[in-house]
């Protein structure tokens, strides 16, 4: 059985090891990001600062920055432009969103073509927007630890004003939260932590991870601290399969081309959120009580 | 050249139009992940050897149709970010498979205007009617359920189809759009220009008629701007409806700040 999910020299391999640690750093500082980003209703935000990230590190290929410096800059930038244009407004936050990532990808597509015609380096722009786990160099992983360390640490000074202000803001407005502030900082501690698994994994499995486990979990349990645990381990789940499968996959056909880490990875974690889903139909339909809740909310179901 | 501008202004009066509801409905996201599962059915149907815009049709409606089910049980972001991280990691998945050159997915993703061929026009101008006679069908019930969903509940419109209806039309809008100006770069026309608009006017009739002018307006200089610079037409489609966008929302404040000064 384990021979025939793991193939040989799986773990003798370099990158693979880098993978999977990088990996696995990654998907945990994603679950933790997520669940307040999936409980504050802010999906849209999150993905969007992968490809504002992106346009970021595009610039700074072509500057000859480092390019982990023009993807959290970019990311930053980008947060602190969609706070300035309205993101704390929950009806301004769409459009907000959706003009500074117009505006980014405009720049994307400059920066990549003013170094693809420059440089004639080919594969940038696939390499960028997919991202491949396996190319991830070694001396990489400090930095990625360092920076994944920052994001748990702001996330957990924050964390219990940060809860109350995404369920209640108006509770945690009277409790003396200045709502602005934190919403602020958790923008750039989000930028942040997509800026790394941008660059890391690329800016699928960046929305991949930092949404679908959160997700997932909030669909199970109840309480936070279980949440945060849960989805933890199905981001490390879905990370590791995939990584895995896609090594494998180079063995499954003749023609030897595998397929990418960031299918598999979308594909566990989608499978994921589609059986926390029917757990959570399930449920339901066993529990009178909220049962009667939902047909509260959905009148039209109520005869 | 010609059928740059052709196909450019068809696609800018839809981007407008399509982009007021967009805007009003707050569907920035959908109107993000739609494009972005439009490339991927293309990336898809250049594996299977097929004609682009039947792989481009089928997954931006498949997309849509996703996300119009799923936000029924679940909260509507998420679904909509499930959605696109699926579609996006099949089109990977496709591109993987086929032997496909890089220029080829540059101008999906950022757009080929200037490539656009006279047998490309006339799908695109059948489509696009299409699109723009269920836009003025659906007019009153759309408006209707963006302003006062409860009221419209209450009315008997079923608010579940008239989503799913709207998401069906910005999905075939969009697969017209993403040959010309590329998947990234839909989604900027249909946010900047309208946003802008709505700015400005708060009419629906007016703030459409504005919509598309500003479209049109970002569509022609930007196929002028790549031209003249040789720059890719994204950067320019992008950036305007971003300039746009500040420039209404100053112009908005400054009339207030005159109007208050009137009162005071």
């Amino acid at each position: 059985m384990l021979r025939w999910l793991l193939e040989p020299g799986l773990f003798a391999n370099p990158s693979v090891r880098t993978a999977l640690v990088v990996g696995a750093v990654v998907a945990v500082v994603s679950a933790v990001a997520g669940i307040f980003t999936v409980l504050r209703g802010q999906s849209f935000a999150g993905h969007a600062l992968t490809d504002v990230a992106t346009a970021g590190g595009a610039g700074a290929s072509l500057a000859g920055v480092a390019p982990l410096v023009g993807f959290i800059g970019g990311g930053v930038v980008g947060a602190g432009a969609m706070d300035v244009i309205g993101v704390q407004r929950v009806k301004g936050r769409d459009i907000a969103t959706g003009v500074v990532l117009g505006a980014a990808t405009g720049l994307a597509a400059l920066f990549l073509y003013l170094s693809t015609t420059h440089s004639s380096a080919t594969g940038t722009t696939q390499s960028i927007l997919f991202g491949s786990i396996f190319t991830v160099q070694s001396s990489t992983v400090p930095e990625v630890a360092v920076l994944s360390a920052v994001v748990l640490l702001t996330l957990a000074a924050i964390g219990r004003p940060l809860l109350l202000s995404s369920v209640s803001p108006e509770l945690a407005s009277a409790r003396g939260v200045h709502l602005r502030t934190i919403g602020l900082t958790f923008m750039v501690v989000l930028a942040v932590s997509v800026g790394l698994s941008a660059i890391v994994i690329g800016s699928i499995l960046s929305t991949a991870l930092l949404i679908g486990p959160p997700a997932s979990a909030l669909k199970l349990v109840r309480r936070f601290g279980a949440g945060v645990t849960l989805a933890i381990g199905l981001g490390l789940v879905a990370t590791l399969l995939g990584i895995v499968l896609a090594y494998d996959s180079y063995y499954w056909s003749s023609s030897h081309r595998g397929l990418p880490v960031s299918f598999f990875v979308v594909v566990v974690v989608v499978a994921e959120f589609v059986l926390s889903s029917l757990i959570f139909r399930w449920r339901r339909a066993r529990v009178p009580v909220v049962v009667h809740v939902v047909v509260a909310d959905h009148p039209e179901g109520w005869h | 050249m010609t059928n740059a501008w052709i196909s450019g202004t068809i696609v800018a009066v839809l981007a407008g139009a399509v982009g007021f509801f967009v805007v009003l409905r707050g569907a920035s996201f959908p109107a993000h992940a739609i494009p972005n599962g439009a490339f991927a059915g293309a990336a898809g149907a250049n594996l299977l050897g097929i004609n682009p815009l039947f792989g481009l049709v089928s997954f931006a409606v498949m997309a849509a149709l996703g996300i119009g089910v799923t936000s029924r049980r679940t909260r509507n972001d998420v679904a909509t970010a499930l959605s696109l991280v699926l579609m996006l990691a099949l089109g990977a998945a496709f591109l993987t498979l086929s032997t496909q050159y890089e220029p080829a997915i540059n101008a999906l993703l950022f757009g080929e205007i200037l490539g656009v061929s006279s047998s490309e026009i006339l799908p695109v101008v059948v489509l696009g009617v299409c699109c723009i006679v269920a836009l003025v069908v659906l007019f009153r019930p759309l408006v209707f359920t963006s302003v006062t969903p409860e009221l419209a509940e209450a009315r008997g419109l079923n608010n579940t189809l008239i989503e799913t209806l709207f998401l069906v039309v910005l999905a075939l809008s969009t697969a017209l759009t993403v040959p010309v100006v590329g998947a990234l770069l839909t989604f900027s026309l249909m946010i900047g220009p309208p946003a802008a608009a709505r700015l400005m006017s708060s009419r629906p009739s007016r703030a459409i008629a504005l919509s598309i002018g500003l479209a049109l307006l970002t569509v022609w200089l930007s196929i002028a701007g790549s031209y003249t610079f040789n720059l890719p037409i994204g950067f320019f489609v992008g950036t305007l409806g971003a300039v746009l966008f500040l420039g209404a929302r100053l112009w908005g404040s400054r009339r207030a700040r005159s109007l208050r000064l009137v009162i005071a």
